[in-house]
């Protein structure tokens, strides 16, 4: 009886010893995103959605346009800039349901897991509250850009070849379509973009709206944007300024400016990125630490936070 | 080393107090029943032990400071903290992928092992998936996870006698050598007689009783007593007395710990009738159930 213990626990000890001691974080956060892309499947098909409903869009826009070039209603300036305003509003719209997804994915993402009680099953495996916010945060900030970024990227390339197909033989020089739309400036341009304003520049709004899932008992929206609604309008009756609300409203629109210079029809398109300038504003900064101290503040919520 | 150890063990939410000083040591390969009325502190105390949880007191689990040290902890602790904590919309195949990996103790082959054994598939979400199948998946889950500790609460509730039993069975032969320990919370006593190696009641955050099933038997006799002989059985001072088909059924504690003080032994239990050895759901009730009788007759 005691020799069999023995042999028990000495097998114990070594089958212990053998196993790996832990994961590497690399690794757990690379399962921790596809969880989340296993989960809220919105993240790459409401984009995908829009990319193909602006292509039917087009599709729609190129037939009409046909029908213009025909009877030589399309001046040559509009036929330069054919594709470079449908391609600046494709990009929008893909980079702006996005964003929407964002909002919306960051608002339920530490909600969510309490109101359905599985917050019980992730916590018994062995992954931090600290890894699993920021898994969460790289949603938002690193997956949905860099997605915004392939599926524009597909989407445009697609434009073109739709372009060249269906204004062949009206008198449009398709040649010219080929040439005159340098990919890789303007995919550089979208990608700076996504990355700065979308990745680093909003980074305060989903770290708040992230704090507000981890903490919120109920109904998460409201809570995230009851709150600045309540400031200004306090702000307005009490000094009669309007602050916090421009702030917010530089936030929101005001990034752009501050990441790319504001000549669009700049011919060199890669000459319009001046990170020194963007990574020079405090904005940038004081933003950033504001997020962290959200992210702070949610992962400190989740360790104490259980189910709803 | 322990695999548990509490003492003073304290928690408080507001005024209310869940856990009221608990001191508990649980050595490693035991399995350890946890027993109380809805509300006396029992998740409270697997929440500490979990590090879910601040708490007041000493608390070690496998030497740790669980709610310090929660993170390296998890590697070796397990639990199923509730029926239906599986996210409804993964699919199994998912789980198994996600486990496998960030858990570096999880042996996949096992987990397929014993998920083939059941009627679940790979590729079904566990929305689809009856109540007693996503236990089965968790169990299935856990078990194939190198724990030293596996923490289980109400791990079978709402679910019927068969997957019950399948469930416990499972757990003891796939599962346990004494290298490792359990912890289990439930209002579903029956089956879980035959499974523990000890037993704790606990109430109103206190533990009101704490001992091995080896002591419980030779502690506590249950006697169906003889009509002729009623009398002579309650002047025995029984902790417990109940009607069970118009024969009175006594619960005696011999405490053989006072030695040769002890109020009655068991030979002369026996010749009060049939005697054996309580369930612990009678036991419970002759416990912790007797305890609200004596409160309510000193108000």
């Amino acid at each position: 009886m005691n020799t069999q213990s023995n042999a028990m626990t000495e097998s114990s000890i070594q089958s212990q010893g053998t196993a790996p001691a832990a994961v590497s974080p690399a690794r757990v956060m690379y399962w921790s995103i596809r969880r989340e892309l296993w989960e809220n499947r919105s993240i790459y098909i409401a984009p995908l959605a829009a990319a193909g409903l602006f292509l039917f869009g087009f599709v729609i826009n190129l037939a009409g346009m046909r029908r213009h070039i025909a009877a030589s209603l399309l001046g040559p300036g509009q036929q330069r800039d054919l594709l470079m305003t449908r391609y600046e509003l494709s990009a929008s719209l893909i980079m702006g349901t996005a964003l929407i997804v964002g909002i919306f994915y960051s608002l339920d993402a530490l909600y969510g897991e309490r109101r359905d009680r599985s917050i019980l099953f992730w916590k018994s495996l062995p992954v931090s509250d600290l890894l699993t916010v920021l898994s969460k945060l790289a949603i938002p900030i690193v997956i949905l850009p860099l997605l915004s970024f392939a599926i524009t990227l597909a989407t445009q390339f697609i434009m073109l070849v739709l372009a060249s197909v269906m204004l062949l033989g009206s008198g449009v020089n398709i040649a010219a379509l080929w040439t005159q739309v340098s990919f890789p400036q303007v995919s550089g341009v979208l990608l700076y973009h996504l990355l700065t304003v979308h990745g680093l520049y909003y980074a305060p709004i989903y770290g708040w709206l992230l704090m507000v899932s981890a903490w919120a008992p109920r109904a998460p929206f409201i809570w995230a944007f009851l709150p600045p609604f309540v400031i200004s309008g306090v702000e307005k009756i009490a000094f009669n300024t309007t602050y916090f609300l421009s702030l917010l409203e530089e936030r929101l629109v005001g990034g752009p400016e501050s990441s790319m210079a504001a000549n669009d029809h700049a011919k060199d398109w890669t000459g319009t990125l001046i990170p020194h300038h963007f990574f020079g504003t405090p904005g940038l900064w004081i933003g950033l630490a504001i997020a962290a101290v959200f992210l702070g503040v949610a992962v400190r919520l989740r360790r104490y936070r259980g189910p709803i | 080393m322990p695999c548990i150890e509490a003492r003073g063990l304290r928690k408080a939410f507001g005024t209310t107090i869940a856990l009221d000083g608990i001191n508990l040591r649980l050595e490693e390969g035991r399995i350890l029943g946890m027993i109380g009325p809805n509300g006396a502190g029992k998740t409270t105390a697997l929440n500490a032990i979990l590090g879910l949880t601040p708490f007041q007191g000493e608390l070690r689990v496998l030497g740790r400071d669980p709610w310090a040290e929660r993170d390296q902890l998890m590697r070796d602790v397990c639990f199923i903290a509730d029926v239906a904590v599986l996210p409804r919309w993964m699919r199994v195949s998912q789980a198994l992928d996600y486990v496998a990996g960030v858990h570096p103790r999880f042996d996949r082959a096992k987990a397929e092992g014993l998920l083939a054994k059941t009627a679940i598939k790979h590729t079904s979400k566990i929305r689809h998936l009856s109540k007693g199948m996503v236990a089965q998946l968790h169990l299935a889950l856990v078990m194939a996870i190198d724990a030293r500790l596996l923490v289980l609460d109400e791990p079978t509730l709402g679910l019927d006698i068969l997957f019950r039993k399948q469930f416990y069975d499972s757990l003891l032969n796939d599962y346990f050598d004494r290298s490792r320990t359990i912890l289990v919370t439930t209002h579903q006593v029956e089956e879980l007689q035959h499974i523990l190696t000890d037993l704790m009641f606990i109430d109103r955050g206190r533990i009101v009783l704490n001992c091995s099933m080896d002591e419980l038997e030779s502690r506590y006799v249950e006697v169906t007593v003889n009509p002729d002989r009623v009398a002579a059985a309650r002047a025995l001072k029984p902790i417990y007395e109940r009607n069970v088909f118009g024969r009175s059924v006594l619960l005696f504690d011999i405490k053989p710990d006072l030695g040769a003080n002890k109020i009655v032994d068991r030979p002369q239990l026996a010749a009060l009738g049939e005697a054996r050895t309580p369930s612990i759901a009678d036991l419970f009730i002759a416990v912790v159930g007797n305890q609200y009788a004596a409160q309510g007759a000193a108000q």
